[in-house]
């Protein structure tokens, strides 16, 4: 673990490093998670097509939920739009409601 | 009817043409010319009311997704059609009233799904495809 502030002084009973503690004490190498962007923004998408259930499958869950902007970075016009397509897609039984193992 | 003032002209003269796709699903006990035909009385009535079919597709036997009327396979149909505003309401009557038709959905394209819907059709990419990867 490394620490970015002192330990607090509660530690001091532990403050010496065990030995196999030592090797944190290096950087660890950890890979920045990727920003998160918008797809349709991005590659300049204006339309999505409700008929494609097979693109549609990105934005849901293995239940056939729709996943949140917080995991797929969708702008929030455009999660609009997908929620559209995806609720359009589901009447006209292009993808279920509810399911397992969607994927 | 009367007006308190003279009627816009635009009203009177033009109607408001719009784009719009209707997707049907037909019951799978159809037979080829029976499907045929059902496509031809929903063309031909678009016709009869000023409307002009921009393409039509259809997509066959395909299966539901969840059973609809205890039928888990339907006929899929998508047309597209430029029609005046007010078709939409008389074409409902006839779809709800036919015993063939499982479900449909009429949607308004906006410019961008016209431009994507002619683009698939002629098999340019449609840039859905970079999204994918992505």
């Amino acid at each position: 673990m490394v620490y970015l502030q002192e330990p607090k002084k509660q530690w001091r009973v532990n403050t010496m490093a065990k030995a196999n503690d030592i090797k944190y004490l290096t950087a660890i190498k950890t890979e920045k998670p990727r920003k998160k962007f918008c797809r349709f923004k991005k590659y300049g998408i204006r339309y999505i097509d409700y008929k494609d259930a097979e693109f549609l499958k990105k934005f849901l869950n293995e239940q056939g939920k729709m996943l949140p902007r917080r995991i797929t970075g969708n702008s929030l016009k455009y999660q609009r739009k997908v929620s559209e397509a995806i609720k359009r897609a589901r009447q006209m039984a292009l993808l279920p409601y509810v399911t397992d193992l969607l994927k | 009817m009367t007006y308190l003032r003279a009627p816009l002209s635009n009203h009177e003269t033009k109607a408001i043409m719009q784009n719009y796709e209707l997707m049907v699903i037909f019951t799978p006990v159809l037979s080829e010319d029976e499907f045929k035909a059902a496509q031809k009385k929903f063309v031909d009535f678009i016709k009869a009311n000023s409307g002009e079919i921009v393409h039509s597709n259809p997509w066959g036997l395909k299966s539901l997704a969840y059973p609809i009327q205890k039928k888990t396979t339907g006929i899929y149909w998508v047309m597209e059609y430029v029609a005046p505003t007010d078709i939409n309401e008389k074409l409902k009557i006839q779809l709800l009233r036919d015993e063939q038709v499982l479900r449909h959905i009429v949607i308004k394209l906006d410019k961008y799904a016209v431009e994507y819907n002619t683009k698939k059709r002629s098999g340019v990419s449609t840039g859905t495809e970079k999204a994918v990867e992505g």
